[in-house]
């Protein structure tokens, strides 16, 4: 057995969660700033959230206001043993939003909690000695435009390239652009969602090892860049960076595809104990 | 970018209906605050005859909410929020004489239809560079709803801050 102290989860955690804030994913600023386009406004917004990153990185400011709500999922190796786990994730979040922004509230009083808790934890337990700890800023504008389809068998693939590039119709121009697009399919509700935003986690550039799935991405990246939303919704080509489908068997009836919209502002990263 | 068109806060219909539609301005004098909890109590007081927290007259109003201020800043991280939220209140407010709209997304027809009617303006700021225009932003006083955190209403005075003027 290998014990892990709270504190040591607690400490890492709440310095990755500050680290992931303030500097989004290098690869988006990459994308934007090699960005060709014939549109003068995509061209023009993609120059500027480049150089947004720049200066969160050289200021030391978070990237977007919108700190989001703090999203975990954890793999705990059935060798560990950490006393208190959750209670240090919870205490890091606290800890690591006091200068970032409090955004979690009552759902019906809209009484703000004060501290960004509580925050989402998943725990999953895995075989071996390790604690790996994944946290995911989560903002309200791209949340807030995410889907859940309960299709049927019968709609098959087409239908999940309809549902998704539906999604991204109807909800992209409000979600931050580019995006990336989590595509959770399979299980039972919870699944396609859960599987919807781990999709999110994916190193970009990457597709789903299964070949049949990666051609799936690829039509929809091409689908959905079809639509002409662009960087910021000002119109342009590139409305998303990827498509990310993770799959899961589901039951002979049913057909769920959850559909989990990301911000440019991409902001994950992951601790190993 | 070939010229750059600026727009001056507090603005009038006139200079309003100088800019031009798909076009970037820069953005520079009086912006206040508001996002979802505010844009209920400022519609509310307006109903109920209550004053408000700043003279809607000609008035801008940012959709925002900013990380606090820390290490010595006068304000945190400042991006646009989704408009949309706030589409609800958003022609009452222009009826009562909200001028300049600022933030991120798609409104809906009743609010492009007040902004239109009214001569008023929705410029869209561009979603998730809240580093950039927390670096424009000059001075920052906090005016009403102070328990309301992030949502409370600020009064900000800002320069260069690019935006695209969408609706007119």
């Amino acid at each position: 057995m290998k014990t892990i102290a709270a504190s040591t989860v607690k400490d890492k955690v709440s310095r990755l969660i500050t680290e992931c804030l303030i500097v989004p994913d290098r690869a988006v600023t990459s994308a934007l700033t090699s960005l060709e386009t014939p549109n003068a406004l995509e061209r023009e917004a993609a120059r500027l959230i480049a150089e947004n990153n720049r200066i969160a990185e050289e200021k030391r400011l978070y990237c977007c206001q919108d700190t989001g709500q703090a999203v975990f999922f954890v793999r705990l190796g059935d060798e560990v043993y950490c006393k208190g786990l959750k209670d240090a994730i919870t205490t890091a979040v606290r800890e690591a939003y006091g200068n970032a922004r409090k955004s979690v509230a009552d759902p019906l009083t809209r009484e703000n909690t004060h501290d960004n808790t509580p925050a989402i934890i998943e725990i999953e337990s895995v075989g071996g000695d390790e604690l790996e700890i994944t946290f995911l800023a989560k903002g309200a504008g791209s949340e807030n435009m995410s889907r859940l389809y309960m299709l049927t068998p019968a709609d098959g693939k087409d239908g999940i390239v309809r549902s998704v590039v539906d999604a991204v119709e109807r909800g992209g121009r409000n979600a931050c652009p580019p995006l990336v697009v989590g595509v959770g399919i399979g299980g039972v509700t919870e699944t396609a969602c859960s599987l919807s935003k781990r999709a999110l986690l994916r190193e970009l550039g990457k597709n789903n090892e299964r070949e049949d799935v990666a051609a799936l991405e690829r039509e929809i990246l091409k689908k959905v860049n079809a639509l002409g939303i662009g960087v910021a919704a000002l119109g342009g080509t590139m409305t998303a960076l990827a498509v990310n489908i993770e799959t899961a068997p589901t039951h002979i009836g049913m057909l769920p595809v959850a559909v989990n919209l990301q911000c440019h502002s991409v902001r994950h990263g992951t601790v190993k104990l | 970018m070939t010229e750059k068109i600026t727009l001056h806060l507090p603005a009038s219909e006139e200079a309003i209906k100088m800019l031009k539609p798909n076009t970037f301005v820069s953005v520079s004098g009086t912006l206040y605050t508001a996002r979802d909890q505010a844009h209920k109590r400022i519609a509310a007081a307006i109903r109920s005859g209550e004053k408000l927290p700043f003279d809607l007259n000609n008035a801008a109003i940012y959709y925002c909410g900013p990380t606090p201020a820390a290490n010595g800043n006068i304000i945190g991280s400042c991006g646009p929020t989704t408009s949309g939220r706030m589409d609800a209140y958003t022609p009452l407010l222009i009826e009562n004489g909200l001028k300049v709209m600022i933030g991120k997304g798609v409104r809906s027809v009743d609010v492009t239809q007040a902004i239109k009617k009214h001569g008023a303006v929705y410029l869209v700021a561009i979603g998730g560079a809240a580093a950039l225009y927390q670096s424009r932003v000059k001075a920052c006083e906090l005016i009403a709803y102070p328990d309301l955190g992030c949502e409370a209403v600020y009064k900000l005075t800002v320069e260069d801050f690019p935006a695209v003027v969408t609706i007119m």
